[in-house]
């Protein structure tokens, strides 16, 4: 019996499909939200270390699973691995109700407007597609302020110079800062930076019917044990359920969309938790699938006029993969940092995301979240020994003295860093599965060691008795992060949506997630995902005509 | 369905039937939901009772432990032995790292030999300096070429630290940390209890 038909499928309860999701239920649209994991449950999964988001040495507890999950990575030399969820080449982010916000660590930026301006604000760089975006800070603004409400960011700029403008306080007072923050605060003063407090998706008093944040130090990777994180789960998804418009189908995954010989997305067709087949037909797809998944599911839709996939004519689908280089330096301080109280990173700088002399772009430093034991064991000095008395002497002397400023460095995209499907292996699903190859740009190198090197230079000043600074390799980028592979332009020739995520020659498919991102900013992603999102649904919301779209 | 198991199926354990070792799983998992099946596991081991295991033949995991043991070698506090590591490897060795089995079996008999060829003693039976020594060698990669094939001598002591770390700094629901051994060590409050570890009232 075939499914009733609904206006909208939605692909992908994370930051962008949750928003979608509760947009068009409101705006009076039946939604069906496929979301292939379930809801996320603390108690599950509490605070191991080695069942974290994080360090998922065991696994990811809000997905996806390494029983079905697979992905193949094209090594430098050429060979390729096939690679698990739970392995760093995986790139993975998340795969639950509430997608990458549940047990990220909250972080709430806005990009700034220079972010939306790369190639117009530095100009071409050698071997890269560094573009402008086909919208800017200022079409943004009301959006970014409409997720840090409906979500709940808590913040103050009063101190941060550099902060893109904003026409409304934030909903809810900043966070304190802890014991390190306090000294990083000292230092770049001392040093004429600008520190102030980072954004936080996160209350900082009871807001919108959740608690205020009780300090957890096990709180990014995990899921929050009383729900003062602010995640799709928690506002929006239940909002759109609220609605009677909505229908969260969880355990669902889709494998394609149908695209008619005309090209118009008719449905799509997914596996319901049974491992059943079926087809959801629609009047439109919005995919938020995330960056690698969402590029996976368009070259996994081919059609008469998109043999390649849907969008995918000029070769631009999961071209751009990027995510962040994320680094800084590492210092001992003489007494004890360490405060009981997570998620530990509260105070950041903005003095070097742009305007660096003869520089590309750069970063935000912030000090870091809480380090769990496990995961302390990488935290070495270059030449430290990985082993033996040495390595118990350094971690029980050092645990709680150590000092760390790290940040994303904003990523110079090119095009040969990209995903797309295996010819060969398959899901448990039976469906081709993401194929990761490329690197990052050179460039990227330069504009990190420059990042570690003010990093260093802030912890002499806090009195590091000993400073080495982080690195990160030529490698494949993503992860957490990862962006770009669906990225939103003005040419069809040269990106796969239009500046409101609709796909080039499909008007009723579109994309809202990190795939959209021209470039990722020196920021953490996620309140720049929600904002499109909202962006993307507002201009479905005025476009429908009760029962079409155009 | 479409997916290629990667893993080759496992050998048989010695001593444990297949089967055996896959009611002891359910016991261990539903003892771990319960709270209460593993930590009498453990607590048969402390007493010395005979240890079952899942996939460490003793032979094997004579010479694993003191390989594991110069790793996180034991002090004041617990080194990796005592805290548990084994049991920790052993049993993800038939659970998440059930992948590694093959690593495992190759690697530590690739250690025996090594250890045979160039000071005539199992590797168990060596002196404390001359183990370090050689579990040196073994992370360099410095080894009898004609004994280490599939794992290389780094690669399989890069995955040993790993899981030895793994097990020494995991929850104990895992099966090693006994204790939390490795908090105490760093001066962790165990168990993180939600509330107790909050900023005063009046910081917010
Ligand atoms: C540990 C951790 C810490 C982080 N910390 C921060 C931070 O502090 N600040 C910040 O800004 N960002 C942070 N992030 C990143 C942030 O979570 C992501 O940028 C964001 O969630 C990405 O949003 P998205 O909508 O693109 O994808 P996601 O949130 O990943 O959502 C995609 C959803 O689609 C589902 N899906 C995929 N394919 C299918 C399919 N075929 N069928 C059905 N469903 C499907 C997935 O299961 C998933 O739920 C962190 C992430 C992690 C994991």
């Amino acid at each position: 019996m075939p499914l009733p038909r609904v206006n909208v499928v939605v692909v992908g309860a994370g930051a962008g499909g949750g928003v979608v999701a509760k947009e068009l239920a409101e705006a009076g649209l039946t939604v069906v939200l496929m979301e292939r994991g379930d809801w996320p449950h603390y108690d599950r999964h509490n605070d191991d270390e080695l069942v974290s988001q994080r360090s998922p040495a065991l696994g990811n507890p809000y997905g996806p699973d390494d029983a079905r999950y697979r992905r193949v990575v094209v090594n430098p030399g050429g060979s390729t691995s096939v690679v698990l969820p739970s392995e760093g080449a995986y790139s993975n982010n998340a795969g639950c109700v509430g997608g990458g916000t549940v047990s990220c660590g909250a972080m709430a930026w806005r990009y700034m407007p220079q972010d939306f301006r790369m190639r117009s604000t530095y100009g071409a760089v050698e071997g890269s597609t560094l573009e402008d975006w086909p919208l800017g800070y200022d079409d943004l603004e009301p959006y970014y302020e409409k997720a840090e409400y409906e979500f709940g960011v808590a913040g103050d700029y009063s101190e941060n110079p550099f902060g893109a403008p904003r026409r409304r306080p934030f909903p809810m007072p900043a966070f304190p800062y802890n014991r390190e923050g306090r000294q990083v605060v000292e230092a770049t003063r001392r040093l004429g930076l600008h520190p102030f407090p980072i954004p936080m998706l996160r209350n900082s008093v009871p807001y919108n019917g959740r608690p205020a944040c009780i300090h957890m130090r096990s709180c990014v990777g995990f899921a929050c044990p009383v729900d003062a994180k602010s995640g799709s789960q928690n506002t929006v998804i239940p909002r759109a359920l609220a609605t009677g418009n909505c229908e969260l189908r969880t355990g669902c995954v889709v494998a394609e969309i149908k695209v008619d010989d005309r090209g118009r997305a008719r449905a799509v067709r997914y596996f319901d938790p049974e491992g059943r087949g079926w087809e959801q037909e629609c009047d439109l797809v919005v995919v938020s699938a995330s960056a690698t998944e969402t590029a996976r599911l368009l070259l996994n839709s081919k059609s008469k006029l998109f043999p390649n996939g849907a969008g995918n004519n000029h070769d631009w689908v999961g071209r751009n993969f990027q995510g962040h280089g994320y680094t800084g330096a590492f210092g001992i301080s003489e007494g004890e940092v360490y405060e009981e109280a997570g998620p530990g990173a509260t105070v950041a700088i903005c003095d070097y995301n742009h305007g660096n002399p003869g520089l590309v772009g750069g970063g935000m430093l912030a000090n870091e979240f809480i380090v769990l034991p496990y995961s302390f064991c990488d935290v070495r000095p270059p030449g430290e020994p990985r082993w033996g008395k040495a390595h118990k002497d350094f971690q029980r002397r050092y645990y709680k003295r150590i000092m760390r400023l790290y940040g994303p460095v904003q990523e110079i995209p090119n095009f040969s860093a990209r995903v797309e499907v295996d010819p060969a292996v398959r899901d448990a699903w039976g469906i081709p599965v993401c194929r990761l190859s490329g690197g990052r740009h050179p460039y990227d190198q330069k504009l990190g060691e420059f990042m570690s090197a003010n990093a260093e230079r802030i912890l002499k000043e806090m009195g590091a008795t000993r400073t080495w600074r982080g690195r990160f390799g030529t490698g494949l980028s993503g992860g957490q992060h990862q962006a770009g592979t669906c990225r939103m332009g003005n040419d069809p020739a040269t990106s796969v949506t239009n500046r409101f995520g609709q796909v080039h020659g499909i008007d009723n498919l579109f994309v809202a997630d990190a795939s959209l991102h021209v470039t990722n900013g020196g920021f953490n992603p996620v309140l720049t995902i929600m904002a499109l999102a909202y962006w993307v649904s507002g201009h479905i919301a005025s476009g429908w005509k009760g029962g079409g779209f155009r | 369905m479409g997916v290629q198991p990667q893993d080759p199926t496992p050998p048989a354990t010695p001593g444990v039937s297949r089967r055996t070792a896959i009611r002891m799983i359910a016991v261990g998992s539903a003892g771990v939901a319960a709270g209460v099946g593993l930590t009498a596991v453990v607590a048969r081991r402390d007493r010395g009772a005979a240890r079952p295991r899942f996939f460490f033949s003793p032979r094997e995991e004579a010479t694993l432990a003191a390989f594991c043991e110069q790793l996180i070698p034991g002090d004041d506090v617990p080194g990796a032995v005592e805290a548990g590591v084994i049991d920790f490897i052993d049993l993800q060795l038939v659970g998440p790292h059930s992948r590694f089995q093959g690593l495992y079996r190759a690697g530590i008999l690739s250690l025996q030999n090594t250890s045979l060829r160039l000071h005539g003693l199992p590797f168990e039976d060596l002196d404390g300096p001359v183990q370090t020594e050689l579990v040196s060698r073994v992370e360099k990669g410095s080894c009898p070429a004609d004994l280490w094939g599939d794992p290389s001598a780094s690669a399989f002591f890069g995955v040993v630290l790993d899981h030895t770390r793994q097990g020494f700094y995991g929850s104990p629901r895992h099966g090693g940390n006994r204790g939390y051994a490795s908090y105490r060590m760093m001066g962790l409050a165990y168990p993180n209890l939600i509330g107790q570890n909050r900023y005063p009232a009046e910081r917010g």
